[in-house]
Protein backbone atom coordinates (compact mmCIF):
# COMPACT_ATOMS: atom_id res chain seq x y z
CA UNK A 1 0.00 0.00 0.00
CA UNK A 2 1.11 3.69 -0.82
CA UNK A 3 -0.25 6.73 0.32
CA UNK A 4 -0.70 9.69 -0.74
CA UNK A 5 -1.73 13.41 0.74
CA UNK A 6 -3.98 15.72 -1.75
CA UNK A 7 -3.91 19.28 -0.45
CA UNK A 8 -6.80 20.71 -1.95
CA UNK A 9 -7.63 24.03 -2.19
CA UNK A 10 -10.88 24.89 -0.73
CA UNK A 11 -13.88 28.23 -0.72
CA UNK A 12 -17.03 28.46 -0.74
CA UNK A 13 -18.09 32.01 -0.51
CA UNK A 14 -20.87 31.44 1.57
CA UNK A 15 -19.29 30.70 4.19
CA UNK A 16 -15.66 31.25 4.34
CA UNK A 17 -14.00 34.30 4.70
CA UNK A 18 -11.13 33.24 2.87
CA UNK A 19 -9.76 30.24 1.03
CA UNK A 20 -7.85 27.55 2.60
CA UNK A 21 -6.05 23.92 1.54
CA UNK A 22 -7.41 21.13 3.16
CA UNK A 23 -5.66 17.88 3.26
CA UNK A 24 -7.15 14.30 2.54
CA UNK A 25 -5.16 11.07 2.24
CA UNK A 26 -5.86 7.73 -0.18
CA UNK A 27 -4.40 4.99 0.11
CA UNK A 28 -3.72 2.87 -3.24
CA UNK A 29 -1.79 -0.62 -3.80
CA UNK A 30 1.25 -0.20 -4.74
CA UNK A 31 1.14 -0.59 -8.42
CA UNK A 32 -2.41 1.32 -8.89
CA UNK A 33 -2.66 4.18 -10.65
CA UNK A 34 -5.53 6.68 -10.80
CA UNK A 35 -6.42 9.48 -12.95
CA UNK A 36 -6.56 13.18 -10.63
CA UNK A 37 -10.33 13.07 -11.68
CA UNK A 38 -10.76 9.26 -10.64
CA UNK A 39 -8.75 10.55 -7.38
CA UNK A 40 -10.83 13.10 -6.93
CA UNK A 41 -13.65 11.65 -7.21
CA UNK A 42 -12.97 9.05 -4.70
CA UNK A 43 -12.43 11.77 -2.44
CA UNK A 44 -15.72 13.09 -3.06
CA UNK A 45 -17.44 9.88 -2.70
CA UNK A 46 -15.98 8.14 0.32
CA UNK A 47 -14.08 10.96 2.19
CA UNK A 48 -16.18 14.89 1.50
CA UNK A 49 -19.20 15.22 -0.73
CA UNK A 50 -18.95 19.14 -0.13
CA UNK A 51 -15.93 19.75 -2.41
CA UNK A 52 -17.09 20.55 -5.58
CA UNK A 53 -15.45 20.12 -9.62
CA UNK A 54 -16.47 19.81 -13.14
CA UNK A 55 -16.02 17.17 -15.10
CA UNK A 56 -18.17 15.80 -17.93
CA UNK A 57 -16.81 13.31 -20.04
CA UNK A 58 -13.71 12.23 -18.38
CA UNK A 59 -11.78 11.55 -21.23
CA UNK A 60 -9.65 14.55 -22.04
CA UNK A 61 -12.72 15.98 -25.01
CA UNK A 62 -15.38 17.82 -23.30
CA UNK A 63 -12.35 20.47 -21.38
CA UNK A 64 -14.43 21.13 -18.28
CA UNK A 65 -12.18 19.62 -15.88
CA UNK A 66 -9.28 21.91 -16.15
CA UNK A 67 -7.07 22.72 -13.20
CA UNK A 68 -3.91 23.15 -11.54
CA UNK A 69 -2.02 20.60 -10.18
CA UNK A 70 1.41 20.12 -8.56
CA UNK A 71 2.14 23.91 -9.81
CA UNK A 72 0.80 22.63 -13.97
CA UNK A 73 -2.37 22.79 -15.67
CA UNK A 74 -3.95 20.32 -17.22
CA UNK A 75 -7.31 17.80 -17.56
CA UNK A 76 -7.39 15.78 -14.23
CA UNK A 77 -9.16 13.44 -16.08
CA UNK A 78 -6.07 12.67 -18.62
CA UNK A 79 -3.71 13.24 -16.13
CA UNK A 80 -2.07 10.02 -14.13
CA UNK A 81 -1.61 9.95 -10.41
CA UNK A 82 2.01 8.69 -11.29
CA UNK A 83 2.82 11.36 -14.03
CA UNK A 84 2.79 14.33 -10.69
CA UNK A 85 5.85 12.06 -9.27
CA UNK A 86 5.20 13.06 -6.04
CA UNK A 87 2.84 11.70 -3.01
CA UNK A 88 2.08 15.11 -1.86
CA UNK A 89 -0.72 16.21 -4.27
CA UNK A 90 -1.20 19.92 -4.30
CA UNK A 91 -4.74 21.03 -6.38
CA UNK A 92 -5.98 24.44 -6.98
CA UNK A 93 -8.39 25.65 -9.71
CA UNK A 94 -7.41 27.40 -12.49
CA UNK A 95 -5.01 30.42 -11.94
CA UNK A 96 -6.30 34.26 -12.75
CA UNK A 97 -10.04 33.58 -12.88
CA UNK A 98 -12.34 34.09 -10.36
CA UNK A 99 -13.00 31.41 -8.36
CA UNK A 100 -17.34 30.08 -7.97
CA UNK A 101 -16.14 27.78 -5.54
CA UNK A 102 -13.41 24.92 -4.56
CA UNK A 103 -11.78 24.15 -7.92
CA UNK A 104 -14.31 25.54 -10.07
CA UNK A 105 -14.12 28.56 -11.80
CA UNK A 106 -15.96 31.61 -13.38
CA UNK A 107 -14.90 31.18 -17.22
CA UNK A 108 -16.70 33.92 -18.55
CA UNK A 109 -13.44 36.30 -19.00
CA UNK A 110 -12.61 33.30 -20.82
CA UNK A 111 -15.57 33.12 -22.76
CA UNK A 112 -16.11 36.82 -23.63
CA UNK A 113 -11.82 36.97 -25.46
CA UNK A 114 -13.11 33.84 -27.47
CA UNK A 115 -16.37 35.46 -28.52
CA UNK A 116 -14.40 38.68 -29.67
CA UNK A 117 -12.37 36.75 -32.54
CA UNK A 118 -15.98 35.93 -33.86
CA UNK A 119 -15.09 32.23 -34.14
CA UNK A 120 -17.24 30.82 -36.37
CA UNK A 121 -17.09 30.95 -40.48
CA UNK A 122 -17.71 34.45 -42.49
CA UNK A 123 -18.10 34.26 -45.90
CA UNK A 124 -20.02 37.47 -47.99
CA UNK A 125 -20.00 35.56 -51.61
CA UNK A 126 -23.51 36.43 -53.10
CA UNK A 127 -24.22 33.15 -54.60
CA UNK A 128 -24.10 30.11 -52.10
CA UNK A 129 -22.62 27.16 -53.26
CA UNK A 130 -24.69 24.73 -54.23
CA UNK A 131 -23.76 21.73 -51.92
CA UNK A 132 -20.64 23.13 -49.76
CA UNK A 133 -17.39 25.23 -49.89
CA UNK A 134 -14.59 22.95 -51.27
CA UNK A 135 -11.70 23.05 -50.14
CA UNK A 136 -8.06 21.68 -51.46
CA UNK A 137 -6.46 18.97 -49.30
CA UNK A 138 -3.52 21.31 -48.73
CA UNK A 139 -5.74 24.31 -47.73
CA UNK A 140 -7.61 22.16 -45.19
CA UNK A 141 -4.30 20.85 -43.77
CA UNK A 142 -3.65 24.68 -42.55
CA UNK A 143 -6.67 23.88 -40.34
CA UNK A 144 -4.66 20.94 -38.29
CA UNK A 145 -3.09 22.08 -34.71
CA UNK A 146 -5.64 24.88 -34.29
CA UNK A 147 -9.33 23.34 -34.47
CA UNK A 148 -8.64 20.99 -32.30
CA UNK A 149 -8.97 23.24 -28.99
CA UNK A 150 -11.63 22.33 -26.49
CA UNK A 151 -11.21 25.50 -25.01
CA UNK A 152 -10.71 24.13 -21.51
CA UNK A 153 -9.14 27.53 -20.68
CA UNK A 154 -5.39 25.59 -19.61
CA UNK A 155 -3.20 27.40 -21.81
CA UNK A 156 -4.91 30.95 -21.71
CA UNK A 157 -4.59 30.49 -17.57
CA UNK A 158 -1.23 29.69 -17.41
CA UNK A 159 -0.33 32.78 -19.48
CA UNK A 160 1.42 35.63 -17.33
CA UNK A 161 -0.15 38.51 -19.79
CA UNK A 162 -3.28 37.24 -20.04
CA UNK A 163 -3.56 37.33 -15.97
CA UNK A 164 -2.74 41.16 -15.98
CA UNK A 165 -4.56 41.73 -18.82
CA UNK A 166 -7.62 39.55 -19.31
CA UNK A 167 -10.16 41.74 -20.46
CA UNK A 168 -7.34 43.38 -22.94
CA UNK A 169 -5.25 40.46 -24.04
CA UNK A 170 -7.58 37.91 -25.78
CA UNK A 171 -5.48 34.97 -24.74
CA UNK A 172 -3.82 32.10 -26.47
CA UNK A 173 -7.23 29.97 -26.77
CA UNK A 174 -8.79 32.90 -28.20
CA UNK A 175 -5.83 33.45 -30.23
CA UNK A 176 -5.35 29.86 -31.51
CA UNK A 177 -9.50 30.12 -32.83
CA UNK A 178 -8.71 33.99 -34.21
CA UNK A 179 -6.29 32.04 -36.39
CA UNK A 180 -8.25 29.03 -37.12
CA UNK A 181 -10.11 31.37 -39.42
CA UNK A 182 -7.80 33.55 -40.85
CA UNK A 183 -6.55 30.46 -41.92
CA UNK A 184 -9.24 29.10 -43.45
CA UNK A 185 -9.23 29.38 -47.93
CA UNK A 186 -13.30 29.73 -47.38
CA UNK A 187 -13.33 32.64 -44.85
CA UNK A 188 -13.30 36.24 -46.42
CA UNK A 189 -13.53 38.94 -43.30
CA UNK A 190 -9.35 38.15 -43.26
CA UNK A 191 -9.20 42.01 -42.94
CA UNK A 192 -11.50 42.96 -40.63
CA UNK A 193 -10.45 39.82 -38.22
CA UNK A 194 -6.60 41.41 -39.17
CA UNK A 195 -8.69 45.08 -38.16
CA UNK A 196 -9.94 44.16 -35.12
CA UNK A 197 -6.55 42.67 -33.51
CA UNK A 198 -4.46 45.12 -34.44
CA UNK A 199 -4.57 47.30 -30.69
CA UNK A 200 -1.59 47.19 -28.04
CA UNK A 201 -3.21 44.79 -26.83
CA UNK A 202 -5.21 41.96 -28.24
CA UNK A 203 -1.94 40.24 -29.94
CA UNK A 204 0.60 42.10 -29.27
CA UNK A 205 0.36 41.39 -25.67
CA UNK A 206 1.88 38.32 -26.09
CA UNK A 207 5.50 38.11 -25.51
CA UNK A 208 6.14 34.02 -26.73
CA UNK A 209 6.65 33.01 -22.92
CA UNK A 210 5.18 29.47 -24.38
CA UNK A 211 3.48 28.34 -20.90
CA UNK A 212 0.39 28.17 -22.98
CA UNK A 213 2.36 25.13 -25.34
CA UNK A 214 4.44 23.46 -22.11
CA UNK A 215 0.35 23.28 -20.94
CA UNK A 216 -2.28 22.35 -23.32
CA UNK A 217 -3.91 18.83 -23.14
CA UNK A 218 -4.27 18.45 -26.63
CA UNK A 219 -0.45 19.30 -27.64
CA UNK A 220 -1.54 22.17 -29.71
CA UNK A 221 0.63 25.21 -30.40
CA UNK A 222 -0.84 28.70 -30.25
CA UNK A 223 2.40 30.75 -29.36
CA UNK A 224 2.60 29.17 -33.17
CA UNK A 225 -0.53 30.49 -34.10
CA UNK A 226 -0.07 33.80 -32.56
CA UNK A 227 3.36 34.11 -34.28
CA UNK A 228 1.41 33.57 -37.72
CA UNK A 229 -1.72 36.27 -37.22
CA UNK A 230 2.00 38.46 -35.94
CA UNK A 231 3.34 38.34 -39.61
CA UNK A 232 -0.41 38.98 -41.12
CA UNK A 233 -0.28 42.16 -39.57
CA UNK A 234 3.33 42.92 -40.32
CA UNK A 235 2.96 41.86 -43.70
CA UNK A 236 0.16 44.48 -44.54
CA UNK A 237 1.94 47.04 -42.47
CA UNK A 238 4.94 47.39 -44.76
CA UNK B 1 -10.30 46.37 -31.06
CA UNK B 2 -8.97 47.56 -27.38
CA UNK B 3 -8.73 51.67 -27.84
CA UNK B 4 -6.11 52.95 -25.82
CA UNK B 5 -4.32 56.36 -26.20
CA UNK B 6 -1.27 56.68 -24.36
CA UNK B 7 1.32 54.87 -25.95
CA UNK B 8 3.68 56.00 -28.55
CA UNK B 9 2.37 54.00 -32.37
CA UNK B 10 -0.66 54.49 -33.82
CA UNK B 11 -1.99 50.41 -33.97
CA UNK B 12 -0.35 47.37 -32.43
CA UNK B 13 1.35 46.73 -35.26
CA UNK B 14 2.99 50.53 -35.02
CA UNK B 15 4.07 49.70 -31.60
CA UNK B 16 5.52 46.40 -32.22
CA UNK B 17 7.79 47.69 -35.41
CA UNK B 18 9.16 50.48 -33.69
CA UNK B 19 9.84 48.65 -30.49
CA UNK B 20 11.98 46.03 -32.69
CA UNK B 21 13.43 48.96 -34.88
CA UNK B 22 14.72 51.11 -31.79
CA UNK B 23 16.25 47.84 -30.20
CA UNK B 24 18.34 47.33 -33.21
CA UNK B 25 19.34 50.85 -33.46
CA UNK B 26 20.25 50.64 -30.04
CA UNK B 27 21.85 47.26 -29.81
CA UNK B 28 23.83 48.57 -32.84
CA UNK B 29 25.03 51.78 -30.71
CA UNK B 30 26.39 49.67 -28.15
CA UNK B 31 28.37 47.65 -29.75
CA UNK B 32 29.51 50.39 -31.91
CA UNK B 33 30.53 52.27 -28.76
CA UNK B 34 32.01 49.31 -27.07
CA UNK B 35 33.61 48.57 -29.95
CA UNK B 36 35.61 51.96 -30.13
CA UNK B 37 36.59 51.85 -26.28
CA UNK B 38 37.95 48.66 -26.72
CA UNK B 39 40.33 49.91 -29.30
CA UNK B 40 41.21 52.73 -27.34
CA UNK B 41 42.15 52.17 -24.61
CA UNK B 42 42.73 55.01 -21.67
CA UNK B 43 40.98 57.50 -23.65
CA UNK B 44 42.06 60.66 -22.60
CA UNK B 45 39.29 63.81 -22.80
CA UNK B 46 40.59 65.28 -26.14
CA UNK B 47 39.79 61.14 -27.52
CA UNK B 48 36.48 61.58 -26.57
CA UNK B 49 35.43 65.11 -28.15
CA UNK B 50 37.81 63.44 -31.41
CA UNK B 51 34.97 61.25 -31.41
CA UNK B 52 32.13 62.79 -30.49
CA UNK B 53 32.84 66.33 -32.91
CA UNK B 54 32.47 63.48 -35.61
CA UNK B 55 29.30 64.46 -37.75
CA UNK B 56 28.70 60.70 -38.07
CA UNK B 57 28.65 60.29 -34.75
CA UNK B 58 26.78 62.98 -33.59
CA UNK B 59 24.22 61.48 -36.02
CA UNK B 60 24.35 58.27 -34.74
CA UNK B 61 24.21 59.30 -31.06
CA UNK B 62 21.34 61.29 -31.79
CA UNK B 63 19.55 58.45 -33.34
CA UNK B 64 20.35 56.11 -30.75
CA UNK B 65 18.92 58.64 -28.17
CA UNK B 66 15.82 58.94 -30.26
CA UNK B 67 15.78 55.14 -30.71
CA UNK B 68 15.99 55.34 -26.90
CA UNK B 69 13.31 57.45 -25.97
CA UNK B 70 10.67 55.03 -28.35
CA UNK B 71 11.57 51.69 -26.85
CA UNK B 72 11.58 53.05 -23.48
CA UNK B 73 8.21 54.82 -23.92
CA UNK B 74 6.50 51.91 -25.50
CA UNK B 75 8.17 49.52 -23.59
CA UNK B 76 7.39 51.13 -19.58
CA UNK B 77 4.27 51.88 -20.99
CA UNK B 78 3.60 48.16 -21.73
CA UNK B 79 5.20 46.94 -18.07
CA UNK B 80 3.22 50.00 -16.51
CA UNK B 81 -0.16 49.16 -17.80
CA UNK B 82 0.62 44.69 -17.03
CA UNK B 83 1.48 45.90 -13.27
CA UNK B 84 -0.27 49.52 -12.30
CA UNK B 85 -3.68 48.86 -12.02
CA UNK B 86 -4.36 52.06 -10.74
CA UNK B 87 -5.56 54.27 -13.98
CA UNK B 88 -4.36 57.28 -12.52
CA UNK B 89 -0.81 56.05 -10.27
CA UNK B 90 0.16 54.90 -13.84
CA UNK B 91 -0.69 58.12 -15.63
CA UNK B 92 1.49 59.68 -13.19
CA UNK B 93 4.36 57.11 -13.63
CA UNK B 94 4.32 56.96 -17.52
CA UNK B 95 4.44 61.08 -17.58
CA UNK B 96 7.16 61.14 -15.72
CA UNK B 97 9.54 58.98 -17.87
CA UNK B 98 8.33 60.71 -20.32
CA UNK B 99 9.30 63.92 -19.07
CA UNK B 100 12.65 62.14 -18.23
CA UNK B 101 13.16 60.62 -21.52
CA UNK B 102 13.03 64.14 -23.43
CA UNK B 103 15.47 65.01 -20.84
CA UNK B 104 18.00 62.79 -22.11
CA UNK B 105 17.55 63.70 -25.35
CA UNK B 106 17.57 67.65 -25.11
CA UNK B 107 20.61 66.86 -23.13
CA UNK B 108 22.12 64.55 -25.27
CA UNK B 109 21.88 67.33 -28.41
CA UNK B 110 22.95 70.25 -26.59
CA UNK B 111 25.93 68.45 -25.46
CA UNK B 112 27.11 66.97 -29.23
CA UNK B 113 26.08 70.76 -29.95
CA UNK B 114 28.74 72.02 -28.41
CA UNK B 115 31.59 69.80 -29.41
S1 LIG C 1 3.39 32.51 -25.69
FE1 LIG C 1 2.05 34.29 -25.59
S2 LIG C 1 0.03 33.48 -25.29
FE2 LIG C 1 1.46 31.80 -24.82
S3 LIG C 1 1.75 31.94 -22.60
FE3 LIG C 1 3.30 33.19 -23.56
S4 LIG C 1 2.53 35.29 -23.65
FE4 LIG C 1 0.82 33.88 -23.26
S1 LIG D 1 -5.30 25.59 -26.91
FE1 LIG D 1 -5.08 23.72 -25.69
S2 LIG D 1 -4.92 24.45 -23.58
FE2 LIG D 1 -5.74 26.12 -24.77
S3 LIG D 1 -7.95 25.97 -24.54
FE3 LIG D 1 -7.37 24.89 -26.43
S4 LIG D 1 -7.10 22.77 -25.82
FE4 LIG D 1 -7.09 23.98 -23.94
S1 LIG E 1 -13.77 15.57 -17.95
FE1 LIG E 1 -13.91 16.14 -20.06
S2 LIG E 1 -11.90 16.81 -20.45
FE2 LIG E 1 -11.69 16.01 -18.46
Amino acid sequence: MKKLTFSIYRYNPEVDTKPRMQDYTLELEDNQDLMVLEALIKIKEEQDPSLAFRRSCREGVCGSDGLNMNGKNGLACITNLSSLKSNKIVIRPLPGLPVMRDLIVDMTQFYKQYEKVKPYLINDEKTPPARERLQSPEERAKLDGLYECILCACCSTSCPSFWWNPDKFVGPAGLLHAYRFLADSRDTATEQRLDDLDDAFSVFRCHGIMNCVNVCPKGLNPTKAIGHIKSMLLSRAV
Amino acid sequence: MVKIASTFGRSGTHDYILLRASALILASYAVFLIAWLVCNPGVSYADWVGFFGHIGVKIYTLLALTGLLIHAWIGIWQVLTDYVKNSLLRGAIQYVVVIALFVYWFTGLFVLWGV
